[in-house]
């Protein structure tokens, strides 16, 4: 069974990642090697077999709704390339 | 020489007021200074920094302040640069990151603090945490301490490069498909990956969620598990981490394992086994049987699959995880015309091409019309590959397996053929899929040149104590582990 073979430029737009064509031309071939090997997991039957999100059975885990201290805003704008009045700064978003 | 000792032994010297910790940090950072242009464990210290938290621990030495409270009191742990250390630089093996400084400490990182530990050092890494080998750095390639021109394992290298030069007393590091345990084989010290939930992901900088642990990498097993009684713990701030009380560890190696059965999978004795990791690991087989273990042959039939499964799993969370470097809120920025260019252009410029590659294969695999075939497949074979492991377990208290395939390869060998790298974890990986705990150990070497060979154990889920203790009486019993490279 061959893999289809993987719209590289498509898959980067949706994961926000800018490619060179050179970068496309080699992800491609090495994703399409990757793909093909992974085509074997379609020789399993797994028909009636749960799948499992994460290997520890818990489920649910919240806690009681009531506020707490958190990042202080000054840590959280620390790192920030572009900040301004508390704020970071983004490109415009909408026209 | 104070950096040589283990966690246990330079503890009864700072306890006995033999020696300061002062003294033993400065000789660490002599071997860093000594050994680590050629070595390259570590991405940066803070020397300043580390000798103010030992004249700090030596404060309260002389108080009388070790003992059971803070047992790791003025001893130097070393960290990978995935964990978050409050105002120390986070970098994970990347360039995206910029200029980052952590504003807050990891639990691990709380936890080796309030245990006294003299934390320092930002140790090299695979760029968050993907690869075998830690050639895909930003920061330059670690070598392995036994021969230069030889890979250290990935993706925690530094860590495990750092303790096997003594540069250190022991290292935290992160496994998501091995990235402990085949380090630790490769460079000849101790790797433990602890079963999943056990050990907090709170300021870990997660890869694959429902695959990542935390663990330590230490010189013999006795300081394993030490390091793993003091980070273990449920944590609130982790909603996975599993609400387990934390045993005595230390408590749990009492040396016998008669009776206790080791299974040997059928399937882990393939081709591609290298000879002489083949002849270690069997001789560590003859040599659990004269300790009174009986060897059971097993069967995890699912073990063929298991890397097709991870690469699937484990690259579609990593694509989740980590769409947060955008360039928004940290990190360095391309900008752009508009929030999507800039995302885009950010991203290009900032991540490697082993991270890209994962991104991209990651995405694939959940997007509309690709899911039910990959993603959603990859997480039912997920439940076979654990049902394997649960089955066996039920007649055997622990697996023993070579824990990769070859000893180290040479740097630059694998780096051209991704799967040729990912089929290297073959050992591995299953163990995180299954979410149980494993242990390398070294178990031999290899002749010219001379290089170090892993045993790996797998354990039941939360069965730590055991794994430890069959790991720990293997290792008295051999003595691999006091064996240093020449560096």
């Amino acid at each position: 069974m061959a893999a289809p073979n993987i719209d590289i430029k498509y898959v980067a737009h949706l994961a926000r990642l800018s490619l060179t064509p050179e970068e496309e031309k080699k992800l491609g071939d090495q994703l399409d090697g990757i793909l093909g090997y992974i085509e074997k997991l379609k020789e399993l039957d797994v028909t009636g077999v749960e799948p499992t999100a994460h290997a520890v059975p818990m489920v649910n885990v919240t806690r009681a709704d009531e506020i707490r201290p958190s990042l202080p805003h000054d840590d959280a704008l620390r790192n920030a390339p572009k900040q301004a009045n508390g704020l970071f700064i983004v490109p415009k978003i909408v026209e | 020489m104070l950096n040589q000792l283990t966690i246990s032994e330079l503890a009864a010297k700072l306890a006995g007021r033999e020696v300061s910790a002062r003294e033993a940090t400065q000789s660490c950072l002599d071997q860093i200074q000594r050994v680590d242009g050629k070595i390259h464990a570590f991405i940066s210290y803070d020397a300043t920094d580390a000798l103010a938290q030992a004249d700090a621990a030596d404060k309260l030495l002389s108080q009388g302040g070790s003992g059971a409270s803070r047992p790791l009191l003025g001893v130097p742990i070393a960290i990978k640069d995935v964990l978050a250390v409050k105002n120390q630089p986070l970098n994970c093996g990347s360039k995206i990151l910029g200029n980052f400084i952590s504003p807050y400490d990891a639990t691990v990182i709380e936890k080796l603090k309030a245990a006294g530990a003299i934390v320092f050092g930002r140790l090299n890494m695979d760029e968050f945490a993907m690869g075998s080998s830690t050639e895909n750095s930003a920061f330059g390639i670690t070598h392995n301490p036994w021969d230069a021109e030889r890979i250290p394992g990935g993706s925690s290298g530094g860590s495990a490069a750092a303790v096997a030069a003594d540069e250190c007393l022991a290292a935290l590091g992160s496994d998501t498909g091995g990235s402990i345990r085949q380090p630790a084989a490769l460079c000849g010290c101790v790797g433990l990956k602890p079963t999943y939930g056990r050990v907090s992901r709170y300021g870990l900088v997660a890869f694959a969620s429902s695959l990542d642990q935390i663990g330590p990498f230490t010189k013999d097993v006795r300081d394993a598990a030490a390091m793993l009684g003091i980070i273990a713990g449920h944590d609130p701030r982790d909603s996975t981490s599993v609400p387990q009380p934390v045993p005595d560890y230390s408590a749990a190696l009492t040396g016998d394992i008669k009776g206790l059965k080791l299974g040997l999978p059928k399937e882990y004795m393939i081709g591609g086994l290298d000879a002489e990791v083949k002849a270690a690991v069997d001789a560590a087989v003859k040599q659990f049987e004269k300790l009174g273990a009986e060897i059971v042959e097993i069967s995890l039939p699912h073990t063929d699959y298991a890397i097709a499964t991870y690469y699937i799993v484990a690259t579609a969370e990593a694509s989740a995880n980590l769409a947060r470097f955008d360039g928004i809120r940290y990190g360095a920025r391309v900008d752009g015309n508009d929030p999507i260019e800039l995302y885009s252009k950010t991203r290009g410029a900032g991540f490697g091409a082993e991270v890209k590659r994962r991104i991209i294969l990651g995405t694939y695999v959940l997007s509309s019309g690709y899911y039910d075939a990959y993603y959603l497949r990859a997480q039912k074979v997920r439940t076979l590959i654990r049902g394997d492991f649960l089955k066996a377990f039920e007649k055997v208290d622990a697996i023993v397996t070579p824990t990769s395939p070859t000893a180290a390869f040479k740097i630059g060998e694998k780096s051209d053929d991704p799967l040729q790298m990912y089929l290297s974890d073959i050992f591995t990986i299953s163990c995180n899929l299954a979410g149980i705990c494993g242990v390398s150990v070294p178990c031999g070497f290899t002749q010219n040149p001379k290089l170090p060979v892993g045993l790996q154990l797998l354990g039941k889920p939360f069965g730590e104590e055991t794994l430890l203790k069959i790991a720990h009486t293997y290792e008295m019993n051999t003595l691999w582990h006091k064996q240093k490279p020449a560096v």
